[in-house]
């Protein structure tokens, strides 16, 4: 088994173990947030796909790379742009003004 | 050296989406997370660009312009009552985006390039999760649309020939990892069989369901970018996978619980097809309900001091929110305290009901959880249940035949009275009857929800003067 292979369980063992801890501190309430946040992560798979559209390898390889960056790149800007609508969309009643209440 | 920047931009772009995540431990934070978020997609895409084996830009741009038309066009003006939809067809796409990398990856090696063993066994990964994530996702949102019946279609052996070609496939990649010179078309049986099974896992799930399978596709989604991540040696398409998949896996885990089911019970499970109809014969045919007009009901509100609100998919399907909002503003004004009840499965995806209220302006502080909330009823004048069904089944906790029993459930039966928004006595998606329909303290009030609200808060609103 190649060091290669290792180090990459390493990676994936620990960003796991956070990812594990840092969700489980998102309330109930921003779970669809979450779920459109971490789609627009995901589309992280750019990083592959734009080499993969810029290789220059044969027709194929450069078609099949073209879709896979707009896939990727629908998941980043609509990803983010609707996670971020949604949380503006979350207010607080001690925020806005059209609703008083009283304070101690 | 080159490689060594970009490298580091990935090492930035992986912190900041971390950071993303963490922001979103609350709603005041979030929006700076998904900013941060933003900066590190940004750092990583131009990161990219300047890596030395891109050679032509051209279909590049030609991507990210699509893209970037699409995500805006789908995103922009969507309403919130359609996010599951939205996500599921997200889903759709990331599983797209990593089998077609997967796939061209795999062309180099069909034009002669040698792949390692570990590139062989995570391209395979990569395809089938990808394939399988592809086709589950458009099931998905078939159903969510109903365009295909959002009920379980089964048929015999089906869990076994699911879990057979599963086996099939493992057994494939292992054998390309272990024969270096494998046929090819071994490699697109491995895909074939993930868009096969996408399609056939998702069948016999039903619509109630949804909240589990769209988080677990959002886990296999995650996974498939790890596997792209081994297969490219990219750090940071592991770190981002990870995160995926664990905030999927997450979640599934936790509306799991919350239906008081096992994993491999909602995955094998086809809700909702034999137990329903025998809880409902067991009732009897005679079972009387209180029907009750808008006046009576408005009468009831009036007369409270508190009132519990229970939305349900329900709400979602007829628009209701702003109209929940507004009743629930007029009742505030003769000083009623109101308060949100929602429950980890109502709707139909995690987090459902939380936006649909946010976006009808209802401030979060006033929604609460099941064990937030669960001691309250005992001591609330009245529940209004909008569209909700299963999460206020009393027969969860007592009945042992139901197919829902043991599922935590609001108890709703303790307020002195209960007002059921319902668009008929039928016992809808999951099939089971539900017993607090018949107490004596409920009124059933039947009828389109978002008409009976907006009626409800004239009547309300009308009393006062």
């Amino acid at each position: 088994m190649s060091s290669e292979i290792i180090f990459g369980l390493y990676i994936f063992a620990l960003a796991t173990f956070v990812g594990y801890q840092v969700i489980s501190r998102v309330p109930a309430l921003l779970h669809t947030p979450l779920m459109s946040g971490t789609n627009a992560i995901s589309g992280i798979s750019l990083v592959g796909s734009l080499v993969a559209a810029g290789r220059g390898h044969d027709a194929i390889s450069t078609a099949l790379g073209t879709i896979a960056v707009a896939a990727a790149t629908i998941n980043v800007v609509g990803g983010f742009m609707i996670t971020d609508r949604m949380l503006r969309m979350f207010k607080s009643k001690k925020a806005p003004a059209s609703l008083p209440e009283k304070k101690a | 050296m080159r490689e060594q920047l970009i490298n580091l931009a990935y090492l930035v772009a992986s912190i900041l989406f971390i950071l993303c995540l963490r922001g979103l431990s609350s709603p005041e934070q979030g929006k700076r997370g998904i900013f941060l978020g933003e900066l590190g997609m940004l750092i990583a895409v131009v990161a990219t660009l300047f890596k030395a084996e891109i050679i032509s830009y051209q279909w590049i741009v030609a991507g990210l312009l699509i893209g970037a038309l699409i995500g805006t066009a789908i995103s922009a003006r969507l309403p919130m009552t359609k996010m599951p939809e939205r996500i599921a067809f997200s889903h759709a796409f990331g599983g797209l985006a990593t089998s077609l990398v997967g796939i061209a990856e795999f062309r180099r090696h069909m034009l002669g390039e040698e792949l390692s063993r570990l590139e062989t066994g995570a391209l395979g990964f990569e395809v089938f999760l990808g394939a399988l994530t592809f086709t589950g996702s458009l099931m998905a949102f078939g159903k969510l649309q109903g365009f295909i019946s959002g009920a379980p279609i089964t048929y015999k052996g089906q869990n076994f020939t699911n879990i057979g070609a599963f086996l099939a496939t493992l057994g494939l990649i292992a054998y390309q990892v272990a024969v270096p010179d494998a046929p090819l078309w071994m490699f697109f049986l491995v895909l074939a069989t993930g868009l096969v099974l996408g399609i056939t896992a998702v069948l016999p799930i039903g619509g109630a369901d949804m909240p589990v399978v769209i988080s677990l596709l959002n886990s296999y989604a995650g996974l498939a970018a790890c596997a792209t991540g081994f297969a490219l040696g990219s750090n940071i398409l592991i770190i981002s996978g990870a995160l995926d998949g664990s905030s999927g896996l997450l979640l599934s885990l936790l509306m799991s619980k919350a239906m008081n089911r096992s994993f491999a019970n909602v995955v094998f499970g086809a809700f909702g097809t034999g137990g329903g109809t025998a809880a409902l014969t067991a009732g009897g045919p005679a079972k009387g309900y209180n029907e009750a007009t808008i006046e009576d009901a408005a009468a009831v509100l009036a007369a409270s001091q508190n009132v519990i609100i229970v939305p349900g998919y329900g709400m979602a399907v007829s628009q209701a929110q702003h109209a929940v909002r507004d009743l629930a503003a007029a009742l505030e004004k003769k000083g009623v305290d109101v308060k949100y009840a929602i429950h980890p499965v109502a709707g139909r995806m995690p987090g459902h009901m939380n936006v649909l209220l946010a976006e009808a302006n209802v401030p979060y502080d006033v929604l609460y959880d099941l064990d937030m909330i669960n001691d309250d009823f005992g001591r609330t004048d009245c529940v209004i249940v909008v569209g909700a069904n299963d999460v206020v089944n009393p027969g969860a906790k007592t009945d042992k035949q139901s197919p829902i029993f043991g599922m935590p459930v609001f108890n709703v039966e303790l307020s002195r009275s209960v007002i059921v928004l319902k668009r008929s006595m039928n016992t809808g998606f999951s099939g089971v009857d539900n017993e607090l329909f018949y107490l004596p303290n409920t009124m059933m009030v039947l009828g389109d929800a978002k008409k009976t609200l907006i009626a409800l808060f004239q009547a309300v609103k009308g009393d006062g003067h």
